[in-house]
């Protein structure tokens, strides 16, 4: 479990790359820590892994203190640093044994753990070459193998994906849902706001330094975005000039044959609707969500931040 | 134990890994270590046939041993570079980040890196001066003894732990490996001035003074190693991007500090200097208790060996007296043969003298020339005894009148001196380095500028123009 209490960072006394971060991330969930370059992610995992010593607040991970704790922290946790950090005159095998020997695994854990890594990420052919040898997505799949080395309670992934091919994806993806599944608490820092959308739990949007937006995508979308958009897309063109709308509809858009409306309880009203369509003749098609990605509220959120008008 | 061992040693075997398996490195020390005996071979057939024909025996005698110390230190100089980029390399190529987020302790990262850092250059300049050996085995020349061989070897030890030492406390500082590449001089230029008085000690023939050498070199290469201990932060590792001097923000920081929180200079007496006296209680102790000891030791030794070196027969000591006494009666004209102002300037060049040796040593050298001072006062007070005069009575109309005054300046300043070295040696998890060294220099002039400087004006006119009377009154047979 990773937990943190107003944990702040300045640097030289002036600048405050965090800024009251307060987080929970509980065992078997995922959180997605968003935002742009410098807004204090890399500074949180940083704090998170010991690294750095907040300035302010305090933050426990797999239930030791970053600042009480550093080695018992350190030991619990696997990270994914921003730049894949392998030494390039070692072969993948020798690395993730380094590795091993480093977090104190026993020689016969090394070997098994190690061969099942690099056959997991298709490096097995690859393990004898030295590591400078290997393609961007191979280095990053190795950086990923060495997090996981030690197979550890916690995980900060940053960047978990990048430089890496669809398939590679996937099998990384894949392989943290599975981590998911056996209760490990992980962050995940990432700019790709899809590969956030399918794997996180929760999302977290920082803004300079500040947790602007913490919670499930849903929760997100609702707060930023307003309550869910429905769409009714009718055969013929239909005026729903004429229709009573029930209450606690509020009509968006009409577009002819389409029809957009929002409702605050879609359980409840949307049969109403939906009887009052047919009551009315009109020749409904479908009746669905419109898709409101995490694209829109990330990037809403963003321009409300810097206070200027966002266009989905 | 067991486990530090193990994890010193992981780290150190990685390295080793990467240093074997870098062609630049290998195959240019490989050419080094193999060809540069046989020049060194060659070059001292030469300057032997040279000198045997214009008889420079004495130098002859000595030559062998100094090609060994310099086939020994080319080795260091060049591999210099993997311990001035151990951290900082590290941190440029990006694997510094998973190493430190890792459970290894700073000691034995450190460590680890100074154990290879140390190794690397010492089994090139082994393998190089045995092959230079090998072939002077085979020339029909004085083999050098066993003993200045063993100091030779010795002397190359303490100059690979020295520079790697300070090669990594540079890489650990710096931000970039062309910053640590050009502050590589600060430790070479260094180790070449030493390499120098110790070709000068081997000439004149100097071996034991070699020893405290030795031991000089390996003091400071501990306290060195103590000090990258103090100053290794991951957070700074990390964190820190631009290395260039903000003179301004320094100058504003020193100033911030020697000023404390004082709104006027009776101010500034009141609060920040008896604050600052409180903060060096410590280090006045133990200066206090060194002074003392110099003092008395020096006293001692004087009383007690002198008379076996000097002809201290009742003739002797009188003539010595009558000479004593013949000086004396200038006791009148000291103002002007020894103004006040020149005294005052020389005493504030000795404190100042007392602060630079100190900070190119972390304090050792400074004492020691504080100790040699304190040293010198007994000493005179053990020759006056030798010669006849009361000791006590000597100290308190020659010295104590204006030595209360500048016997406390140089205490002070000495102090705070001290106080430089143990903090820099002391782990500080909030200040950087230069914080550190910036913080404690405000303090020194705190003390210098609000105590010493005072308190040695005072001594000088006292000891130009109060002393001398004391003096004559205390010895009216002059």
């Amino acid at each position: 479990m990773i937990e943190t209490n107003d944990l702040s960072k300045q640097f030289n006394n002036s600048f405050w790359a965090v800024d009251g971060v307060t987080l929970t991330v509980q065992p078997g969930q995922i959180l997605a820590l968003l935002g742009q370059n410098g807004a204090g992610k890399t500074t949180t995992v940083r704090m998170l892994t010991s690294l750095l010593t907040p300035t302010r607040g305090w933050a426990t991970v797999a239930g030791y203190d970053v600042v009480k704790h550093p080695q018992h922290v350190r030991t619990n946790v696997g990270v994914l640093t921003e730049q894949h950090g392998l030494y390039m005159r070692m072969s993948g095998e020798e690395y993730l044994d380094f590795f091993g020997r480093v977090y104190g695994l026993e020689p016969q854990a090394r070997k098994t753990r190690s061969a099942y890594l690099l056959e997991y990420f298709g490096l097995a052919e690859a393990a004898r070459r030295r590591s400078g040898e290997y393609s961007k997505g191979m280095k990053q799949k190795l950086a990923l193998a060495r997090s996981l080395m030690h197979d550890p309670p916690v995980l900060l992934l940053d960047e978990p994906t990048s430089a890496m091919d669809p398939e590679s994806a996937r099998l990384v993806r894949d392989e943290i849902i599975r981590l998911r599944s056996s209760q490990r608490t992980i962050i995940i820092c990432t700019h790709n706001l899809a590969e956030a959308e399918s794997l996180a739990d929760r999302i977290a949007i920082i803004y300079r330094g500040k947790i602007l937006l913490n919670g499930t995508l849903d929760e997100l979308k609702r707060e930023v975005l307003g309550p869910v958009e429905f769409e009714a897309i009718f055969a013929s063109e239909f005026d729903a000039g004429d229709l009573h709308l029930p209450p606690g509809v509020t009509l968006t858009s009409t577009n002819g044959t389409r029809l957009r409306f929002r409702v605050e309880t879609p359980q409840i009203t949307n049969p109403l609707l939906v009887k009052i369509f047919t009551s009315h003749n009109a020749p409904l098609v479908s009746l669905q969500e419109v898709p409101r990605r995490l694209e829109h509220v990330y990037l809403k959120t963003m321009a409300d931040a810097q206070g200027v008008s966002y266009a989905a | 134990m067991q486990r530090d061992l193990k994890a010193v040693w992981l780290v150190a075997r990685r390295e080793v890994i990467d240093q074997v398996r870098d062609w630049r490195i290998v195959v240019p020390m490989l050419l080094l270590v193999s060809l540069f005996p046989f020049i060194a071979d060659s070059t001292t057939r030469q300057a032997i046939g040279f000198m045997n024909r214009f008889g420079g025996g004495l130098i002859l005698d000595n030559l062998i041993p100094f090609v060994v110390l310099v086939i020994g230190f080319f080795p260091l100089a060049f591999t210099l570079v993997v311990a001035l980029e151990s951290f900082v390399g590290e941190k440029e190529r990006g694997t510094i980040e998973p190493l430190l987020s890792s459970p290894l302790e700073d000691k034995h990262l450190y460590l680890g890196k100074l154990l290879v850092g140390v190794t690397t250059p010492l089994l090139f300049s082994c393998g190089s001066i045995i092959i230079y050996l090998i072939l002077l085995a085979r020339r029909d020349v004085a083999f050098p003894n066993m003993y200045m061989l063993s100091l030779i070897l010795m002397l190359t030890f303490a100059h690979a732990i020295f520079m790697v030492s300070a090669a990594i406390i540079i890489s650990i500082q710096a931000t970039t490996i062309r910053a640590a590449s050009l502050l590589a001089s600060f430790v070479i230029v260094p180790v070449a001035f030493l390499l120098q008085a110790e070709t000068i000690l081997i000439f004149w023939g100097n071996e034991d003074i070699l020893w405290l050498v030795i031991i000089a070199v390996i003091l400071l290469s501990g306290l060195l190693v103590r000090l990258g201990l103090a100053h290794f932060h991951r957070e700074y590792l990390l964190g820190r991007e631009i290395d260039t001097i903000n003179f301004r923000m320094t100058g504003r920081k020193f100033f911030e500090r020697f000023k404390g929180s004082a709104k006027s200079i009776p101010d500034w007496y009141r609060h920040e200097i008896p604050q600052t006296l409180h903060e060096l209680r410590k280090p006045l102790t133990i200066v206090l208790v060194l002074a003392v000891f110099a003092g008395i030791a020096s006293y001692i030794w004087v009383v007690k060996y002198v008379p076996a070196h000097v002809d201290l027969t009742p003739e002797r000591v009188s003539t010595i007296r009558t000479f004593v006494a013949d000086n004396l009666t200038d006791l009148d004209e000291m103002s002007q043969r020894l103004p006040a102002p020149i005294l005052f300037l020389h005493n504030t060049r000795t404190t100042i003298a007392f602060l630079l040796l100190g900070l190119l040593s972390f304090s050792t050298l400074g004492l020691v020339l504080f100790m040699g001072n304190m040293g010198l006062v007994g000493g005179v007070m053990g020759a006056a005894r030798l010669i006849g005069y009361s000791p006590l009575i000597t100290f308190a109309a020659g010295v104590l009148p204006h030595g209360i005054f500048e016997l406390t300046a140089v205490i002070l300043a000495t102090a705070a001196m001290f106080d430089i070295g143990v903090k820099l040696v002391t782990p500080q998890t909030e200040k950087s380095l230069g914080e550190v060294l910036l913080i404690s220099l405000a303090d020194w002039f705190r003390v210098f500028i609000g105590l010493v400087l005072p308190l040695l004006a005072v001594a000088a006119l006292i000891e130009v123009y109060v002393t001398p009377q004391l003096i004559k009154l205390a010895f009216p047979y002059f």
